[in-house]
């Protein structure tokens, strides 16, 4: 996949972010002669009327109300033009029409990970049922309705190359469109503070191929695999995992672990990143999370367990087979 | 009188005065008040400088563990609430004490009690705030967005200092500004009509309203938070509203900038004309469009809220008035852009302060549009490009007004001048550290930085323009050092100043350095808005001239000035 966009701001991805990067490229071409005919007057003055030893006070000019006058009206002209060019932006990459129908997608802030579920699925069994966590996949070329939500505090949805950003309060679902023309991966991040690791509350948006994006979808509908045979560790992990109360907080469908509080962990292995975005998803990180999470993620809802390297080995070999 | 506003060595050496604690403690001069707002301002400023420069080099390298992520939080919602309100705000109302009531021709504030309690409302506010140092400070930013300044989210005592703290401080600069209007209405010397006061007496006349009814949507909204916090009440949790927070907030934020704008603006208006030696370009536009913004201040505090899924009309509404405002703004710079035109300019460490802060909140109050561009809004706000244009307004305007107020006052108020060898560096310095530490965050901004971050992943980019600006702001700090060491220094053995030794032309001017108690023996007569200039130009007093509401062509205009007339 290619390497994400330097600016996203300007790289839009989506026919709901090309508008906005337009209307930023005429307020900045706007604003710059703005300023620099503000600045340009006021040092060509001082070089201009710099007091080179000339006896005397300068005329005593007190002022002129048709000038005033015209000021303001070009002021006002520059205003008018960019308050058209705002709403009709506006009605372009945020569209109130069918705002109201059932969300393709409903997207919910936890302090510190977005939760991704599709309430759509096609297939049947996939209803309702897929949660997935800091990874968010979407279809290529279509436009998708969200639905953003927040389990606790305050968050903000923010993909800049595909779409406009959105706030996530508690009690409140907010819809926007979001939507990818290419395949490709998008950065996203919480874009408003919501404590002590809003920092990481990071995400990428995987935009796949309308085909590849069923196949993934079904894939997360199912259930966890059961461990493989003859392998003792991931035996052990997923007793360890039911033993410890690790599902009073995640989700594991397959072993009947129904916690809300932490991503749903049932495809955990499918994903690239650890909490967030804290730690990419390998082996040796995922350790290193289990090992103790309050060291990686200072102040993360989710107690260290101080398991002992053998626990470690065999949470992380289960961990790791769920696909 | 011709010479140029150079200044002058006079006999008159500063009065002293009585140095014990007790005078300060129990002092109600204005003067004394105004003086010790800015000291206590100065010391906050420091406080608040000092967290700063800790954040930033915890942002200088992405991944870096100078700072815990709490920690971080805790810094920047100290930094930004002691800025504000414990640094901006007391150096402003410093300002605003000592001079109003000179500039008027009165000889103290109204009711001088009153101020003294609210300068030391302010000074235990502040105490208050950092008393929670020992309870484990506020992290919930300065804006406290609920439900996350709740109890379940902020368990600790912090919010609920940072909360008794704004509400002493409130009330303190509540009192003050009421005493400000009145001192205003009834106070001003025969012959000061309203129409001839100074600008920066104008601006924070005005002001004072904006202080006098936005601060009570704060204060109702800091004891609706307490009710949630301590009695478990649900303004703004459980079955209540986590936006309505927002809106009290922000009805108090907004003007709130305004606040902190307007004084800042009265001191340029009063350093430009005189380092132009021309009178204001459009007196009745600069004052005028004071009272337009003052009104529409409370009309587009909803832009801060864009965000929150308001529905398109009520977007475009605040949109539209946040618009409208950038006009009256406007013409206050071109306003002080023409005041330059034709001058003849002393670029003096003061005016070097107000061209930069003309330079600099020109930008910000552009970029401040394009928050106004609702689209632009959904993209950048909470980004480190909010981050970038709030600071070019209030530190490169308001600082920087307050920079230039500071050596242009700084004789009036010691009776001595600030030493230009310190005052020219450390300007350059700040300068270039602002900017320095400032732009480049709009392009943070856009590259996808969210603001309020402990720490950031290591994107293309991010680390080396967050390492140029930690080290920009390091810049910015020793200028500002520099500035402290020409104030001791100067203080004690900087040149002699005189009476009024940039030849300026308002009342302050007309008193001894400092002035003494009751501030005049002896005031001139007042019959334009510059009473000095009139003493010294009896040939051609301004009061003489056509006026815009005479347009008779009574009084006469000199020959270079055909076809500028009114
Ligand atoms: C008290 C609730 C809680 C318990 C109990 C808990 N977790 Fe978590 N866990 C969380 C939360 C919350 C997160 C997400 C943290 C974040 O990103 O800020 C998380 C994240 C994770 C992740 C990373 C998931 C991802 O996609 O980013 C893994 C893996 C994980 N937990 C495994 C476990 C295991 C194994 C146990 C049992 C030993 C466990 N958790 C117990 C709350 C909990
Ligand atoms: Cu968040």
């Amino acid at each position: 996949m290619s390497a994400p966009a330097v600016l996203p701001t300007l790289q839009p991805a989506s026919p709901l972010a090309v508008p906005i990067t337009t209307l930023t490229y005429v307020t900045l071409e706007i604003g710059l002669a703005v300023f620099a005919l503000v600045t340009g007057l006021t040092f060509y003055f001082i070089w201009r009327y710099k007091h080179r030893g000339a006896d005397g006070e300068p005329p005593q000019i007190f002022g002129n109300a048709r000038d005033e006058i015209i000021w303001m009206l070009m002021a006002a002209g520059i205003l008018v033009v960019l308050f058209v060019l705002t709403w009709t932006t506006m009605n372009r990459i945020d569209p109130q029409a069918g705002q109201d129908g059932t969300p393709d997608l409903i997207v919910t802030g936890h302090q510190w990970f977005w939760e991704a579920s599709y309430p759509r699925g096609t297939n049947p069994s996939g209803m309702g049922v897929v949660s997935t966590a800091s990874e968010i996949h979407i279809p290529t070329g279509r436009k998708l309705l969200l639905e953003v939500g927040s389990a606790d505090v305050i968050h903000d949805f923010w993909v800049p190359q595909l779409a406009r950003k959105m706030d996530a309060i508690p009690g409140q679902g907010n819809r926007l469109w979001i939507q990818a023309d290419k395949p490709g991966t998008y950065l996203g991040a919480c874009s408003e503070f919501c404590g002590a690791q809003h920092a990481w509350m990071r995400f990428k948006v995987i935009a796949q191929t309308p085909q590849d994006f069923q196949a993934w979808l079904a894939k997360q509908a199912q259930q966890a695999a059961p461990p493989p045979p003859n392998q003792t560790d991931v035996e052990d992990g997923a007793g360890l995992f039911v033993r410890q109360g690790c599902g009073e907080c995640h989700t594991l469908r397959g072993i009947g672990a129904r916690g809300k509080v932490g991503p749903d962990l049932t495809h955990f292995a499918s994903r690239g990143i650890i909490a967030g975005g804290v730690l990419d998803n390998t082996p040796e990180n995922l350790r290193r999370w289990l090992k103790n999470p309050q060291a990686v993620k200072p102040g993360v809802r989710m107690p260290n367990y101080r398991l002992n390297d053998a626990q470690l080995r065999q949470l992380t070999a289960y961990l790791e087979t769920l696909q | 009188m011709t010479t140029a506003p150079v200044p002058v060595e006079t006999a008159s050496a500063p009065i002293s005065r009585p140095r014990n604690l007790t005078r300060w403690l129990s002092t109600t001069d204005h003067k004394d008040i105004g003086m010790m707002y800015l000291a206590l301002g100065a010391l906050f400023f420091l406080i608040g400088g000092v967290e700063v420069l800790i954040m930033r080099l915890q942002l200088a390298r992405p991944g870096n563990t100078l700072l815990e992520a709490t920690t971080y939080n805790e810094f920047f919602t100290l930094h930004g609430t002691t800025m504000i309100f414990l640094a901006v705000m007391p150096m402003l109302l410093g300002f605003s004490n000592y001079l109003l009531p000179l500039q008027i021709g009165a000889k103290d504030m109204a009711f001088p009690r009153l101020n003294a309690f609210g300068f030391w409302l302010t000074a235990f506010g502040g105490i208050v705030l950092y008393l929670s140092l020992l309870e484990g400070p506020p992290d919930a930013g300065w804006f406290a967005y609920a439900p996350l300044s709740e109890r379940p989210f902020s368990s600790s005592l912090g919010t609920d200092f940072w909360a008794a703290a704004l509400l002493m401080m409130g009330m303190g600069t509540t009192l003050t500004a009421l005493n400000i209007i009145i001192t205003t209405v009834r106070y001003r010397a025969v012959g000061m009509g309203l129409w001839k006061m100074p600008l920066f007496s104008w601006m924070v006349f005005v002001n004072s309203f904006i202080i006098a009814f936005a601060l009570p949507s704060l204060s109702a909204a800091l004891i609706m938070l307490e009710v949630d916090r301590a009695l478990g009440g649900r303004f703004f949790q459980g079955g209540g509203s986590p936006v309505l927070w927002q809106h009290y907030f922000w009805l108090f934020g907004h003007p709130e900038v305004y606040i902190m704008v307007l004084p800042a603006w009265g001191i340029i208006s009063e350093v430009i004309p005189v380092f132009s030696r021309k009178p204001i370009f459009g007196y009745e536009f600069v004052a005028g469009s004071t009272v337009a913004i003052a009104v529409l201040s409370f009309a587009v505090y909803a832009h801060h809220m864009f965000a929150v899924g308001f529905a398109r009309p009520v977007n475009l509404a605040f949109a539209a008035s946040t618009m409208l405002i950038a006009i009256p703004t406007g013409i206050k710079v071109t306003n002080w852009v023409a005041t330059l035109w034709k001058g003849s300019i002393r670029m003096t460490v003061p005016m070097m302060y107000a061209i930069a802060f003309i330079v600099q909140f020109t930008f910000g109050g552009i970029t401040g549009v394009s928050f106004a561009v609702l689209p632009i809004d959904w993209q950048l706000t909470d980004s480190y490009y909010v981050v970038a244009h709030f600071h070019y307004v209030l530190m490169g305007g308001t600082l920087f007004a307050l920079l230039s107020g500071l050596h242009f006052y700084f004789p009036k108020m010691t009776g001595r001048m600030l030493s230009e060898g310190f005052g020219k560096p450390a300007f350059w310095m700040i300068t270039l550290g602002f900017n320095g530490v400032f732009l480049v965050q709009h392009a943070l901004g856009m590259m996808g930085m969210p603001r309020r971050v402990y720490t950031y992943p290591d994107l293309p980019g991010w680390g080396a323009l967050n390492m140029f600006s930690t080290v920009s702001a390091f810049v910015l700090g020793l200028g500002l050092v520099l500035t402290l060491i020409n104030i001791v220094i100067s203080w004690r053995m900087g040149r002699i100043a005189g009476d009024n030794p940039w030849q300026a032309w308002t009342l302050e001017w007309a008193t001894t350095s400092p002035p003494p108690r009751g501030n005049f023996v002896r005031l001139p007569p007042i019959k334009s808005s510059r009473p000095l200039w009139d003493l010294a130009h009896p040939e051609d007093p301004d009061h003489q001239r056509p006026t815009r509401h005479d347009q008779q062509g009574k009084g006469h205009i000199r020959p270079e000035e055909k076809g500028h007339e009114q």
